[in-house]
C-alpha cells in the first residue's frame, strides 16, 4: 500500500536519510525503532510531505506521492500525528477535532466523524469545550491521535506516541494504538520505546544513522541478538 | 444568531433616532468617519487577529481612495464602477506581496516590514506620478453637483451617514461569517503551531492569502468611500505608513479579537484626534500621533486584548483570543 523505494533526505546540506527501501501493505502495523537521531522523524516528515524527498520515490496505492505538497498528501489518505502531539493549546479539543477534518473530502461529514471519533474516545467527549492545553499527557495523545482519524485516512503516522509521557500513561497509549489497529487502521509507528512497541506491530524496522540496518517481524525483531544486546539491554 | 438580529434591531433603532431628532453636523461627520475608518480597522483586524500583522494597510486605503478619483476625474468612469475596480487592484496588489511571503513563511516582524515597505512605495508613487495624482498637494473629485448619487458624492450627510453604517454593518456581517468558517479556524491553528496546521492537511498558504485578499479588499473599499466623503484625498492622510500605523493601533487599542473592538478604537482614536486640534488648534500638529504610538506600546504590553476585549471577558469571565459574536 505505501511503498518507500530508495528515498533519500536531509535538511539543507545535512543528509539524514540514505536510500531507505521501505513497505506497509494494507491493514498492517509497522515500526521503526531506532536512536535519537537516526531519522525516524525525517522519515516520517517525508512521507507526509512536510520535507520533499532528495531522490527516490514514495507510492501510496501505486500513486506516486514523493514531494506532494503536505495538503495533498493528507487528502491522499496519509494522516500524521507529529512528535510531541502539537495540538493547538488554545483552540478547544473540539476545534483541535474540527480542524483535523480540514481537507475538502471531510468537511461534508464533519458531524459523522465528530460524532465516530468521540465514540472511540468518550474521554474527549467529557472534555470537548476544554482547552486543548488544558488535557493530561496521555488525553493529549488521544486527541492528536482523534484530530488525524478525522480525516478518515488510509494510514496513521504516528511519531513517537509516548514520548514524554509516565509509564502508566505510556501503556494506556498503547493500548490506544491497539484500539486503532482493531478499527482496522494501517499504521506505522516511530518509537524508542521498543519493548512496548513490538507488541502491538507487525512487523519493524531497524533505523541506524539513515538506513535501515534491520527489518523483520515483531517475533524475529525481539529474539534478534544486536537488537537484544543494543536496545533491549538483555 | 438571535443576538446579532438584536444588534441589527438595535443599530436599526439608534440610527432612526438619530436620524429623526437631527444631529449636529459636526457630530455626523465625526459619526461617518468613526463608520468607515471602523470598517477599514476591523478589514486589517480578519488578518491581524491571527498574529499576522500588516503594518501597510494604508497601501489598500491609497488605492480605493485614489483609483476611484483617479477614474472618475480623468476617465469619467463612475465611482461605483471605480469602486470595485479599484478594489481589485488593492487585492492584485495583496496577491504580489502575499503569495511569495506567504509560500516562502515570511512571518512575524518580517512579514510586518515587508507590507511597511509596501505601504512606503504606494505613498511614494502616489507622490512621484504629481501630473496625475497632484502629488503631496492631494485631489479633490470634480463635484457632480446636479445628481451627487451618480458619482458616489454626499454633500448630504445622512445620506453619507446611511452609506457607511450600510458598508460598516457588512463588513461586521463578513467578520461574524469568517469566524465561523473553517479558515479561520485553521488560521488560528496555523497561528499556534504552522508546522501542525501544516502536517493536519492546511494548506497554510492559500488560507491565509484568501483572508489577505478579503482584508485589502474590505480596506481598499472603506478608503474609497472615505475618500469620496472627505471630497479630499492626499497621500498623507489616506495611504503610506502613518495610516497604517493608525488602523493598527486603533484596532490593538479597541481589542482585535473583537468584533466592535475596532470601531471602537477608531472611535476613541478620532476622539482624541479631534480634541486635540479643538484644544491646540495648530500649535501641536503630529501630537496625535506621538500619543498613538505611546499608547500602542501601552496597550500592546499591558492590555493586549484591548479595551473592549478586555470589557467582554471581565464581563464573560473568560478570556477569548476569538471573538464568537457580534459583540
Amino acid at each position: 500500500m505505501l511503498e518507500l523505494k530508495k528515498v533519500s533526505a536531509g535538511y539543507g546540506a545535512f543528509k539524514a536519510l540514505f536510500d531507505i527501501d521501505m513497505s506497509v501493505q494494507a491493514g498492517e502495523a509497522v515500526g521503526v525503532i531506532g536512536p535519537n537521531g537516526a531519522g525516524k522523524t525525517t522519515l516520517l516528515r517525508v512521507i507526509s510531505g512536510l520535507i520533499r524527498p532528495w531522490s527516490g520515490t514514495i507510492t501510496l496505492n501505486g500513486q506516486e506521492i514523493g514531494g506532494k505538497p503536505a495538503y495533498e498528501i493528507v487528502a491522499a489518505g496519509i494522516a500524521h500525528v507529529p512528535e510531541n502531539r502539537r495540538l493547538f493549546p488554545r483552540l478547544t479539543v473540539e476545534e483541535n477535532l474540527k480542524i483535523g477534518a480540514f481537507v475538502h473530502s471531510a468537511r461534508g461529514q464533519l458531524r459523522e466523524r465528530l460524532a465516530w471519533v468521540y465514540d472511540l474516545f468518550p474521554r474527549l467527549k467529557e472534555r470537548r469545550n476544554q482547552l486543548a492545553e488544558t488535557l493530561s499527557g496521555g488525553e493529549q495523545q488521544m486527541c492528536a491521535i482523534a484530530r488525524a482519524l478525522m480525516s478518515r485516512p488510509t494510514i496513521l503516522l504516528m511519531d513517537e506516541p509516548s514520548a514524554g509521557l509516565a509509564p502508566v500513561i505510556v501503556d494506556q497509549v498503547f493500548e490506544l494504538v491497539q484500539r486503532i489497529r482493531e478499527e482496522g487502521f494501517t499504521v506505522l509507528i516511530v518509537e524508542q520505546n521498543i519493548q512496548s512497541l513490538l507488541d502491538v506491530v507487525e512487523r519493524a524496522y531497524l533505523l541506524e544513522v539513515g538506513t535501515i540496518k534491520l527489518a523483520g517481524t515483531a517475533a524475529e525483531m525481539r529474539e534478534h541478538p544486536f537488537v537484544r544486546t543494543a536496545y533491549l539491554g538483555m | 444568531m438571535k443576538r446579532n438580529l438584536l444588534f441589527l434591531l438595535g443599530v436599526v433603532v439608534i440610527t432612526a433616532v438619530l436620524l429623526l431628532i437631527g444631529v449636529p453636523v459636526y457630530t455626523m461627520h465625526i459619526l461617518v468617519q468613526v463608520l468607515l475608518w471602523g470598517a477599514i480597522c476591523s478589514g486589517w483586524t480578519l488578518l491581524g487577529r491571527f498574529g499576522i500583522t500588516s503594518m501597510g494597510h494604508g497601501a489598500f486605503v491609497g488605492i480605493g481612495a485614489y483609483g476611484v478619483v483617479l477614474l472618475w476625474n480623468h476617465l469619467g468612469i463612475t465611482p461605483w464602477l471605480g469602486v470595485p475596480i479599484a478594489a481589485a487592484a488593492a487585492m492584485l496588489l495583496a496577491f504580489a506581496v502575499g503569495y511569495p511571503c506567504f509560500k516562502l513563511r515570511v512571518v512575524g516582524r518580517n512579514f510586518s516590514l515587508v507590507t511597511m515597505a509596501m505601504a512606503v512605495v504606494v505613498q511614494l508613487t502616489i507622490i512621484a506620478a504629481r501630473d496625475v495624482t497632484g502629488g503631496s498637494l492631494g485631489l479633490t473629485p470634480k463635484a457632480q453637483t446636479s445628481a451627487p448619487l451618480l458619482a458616489l458624492q454626499f454633500p448630504n450627510k445622512n445620506v453619507a451617514f446611511l452609506f457607511a453604517l450600510g458598508f460598516w454593518l457588512v463588513v461586521l456581517w463578513v467578520m461574524t461569517r469568517l469566524n465561523a468558517s473553517m479558515t479561520s479556524l485553521s488560521l488560528a491553528a496555523s497561528a499556534e503551531q504552522e508546522d501542525a496546521a501544516e502536517a493536519i492537511g492546511i494548506n497554510v498558504a492559500r488560507e491565509k492569502l484568501k483572508v489577505l485578499l478579503l482584508s485589502a479588499a474590505v480596506t481598499a473599499v472603506g478608503g474609497a468611500l472615505l475618500g469620496q466623503y472627505l471630497m479630499y484625498i492626499n497621500p498623507e492622510t489616506l495611504s503610506g505608513s502613518p495610516v497604517s500605523l493608525q488602523i493598527l493601533y486603533a484596532s490593538i487599542a479597541g481589542g482585535m479579537y473583537t468584533v466592535l473592538g475596532p470601531t471602537i478604537g477608531s472611535g476613541l482614536t478620532l476622539a482624541l484626534t479631534e480634541s486635540l486640534r479643538v484644544l491646540f488648534g495648530t500649535r501641536f500638529i503630529g501630537a496625535a500621533n506621538t500619543i498613538y504610538g505611546l499608547m500602542l506600546i501601552l496597550f500592546v504590553i499591558f492590555m493586549p486584548q484591548g479595551i473592549w476585549g478586555t470589557i467582554l471577558s471581565k464581563l464573560q469571565g473568560r478570556t477569548s483570543r476569538r471573538a464568537r459574536s457580534l459583540l
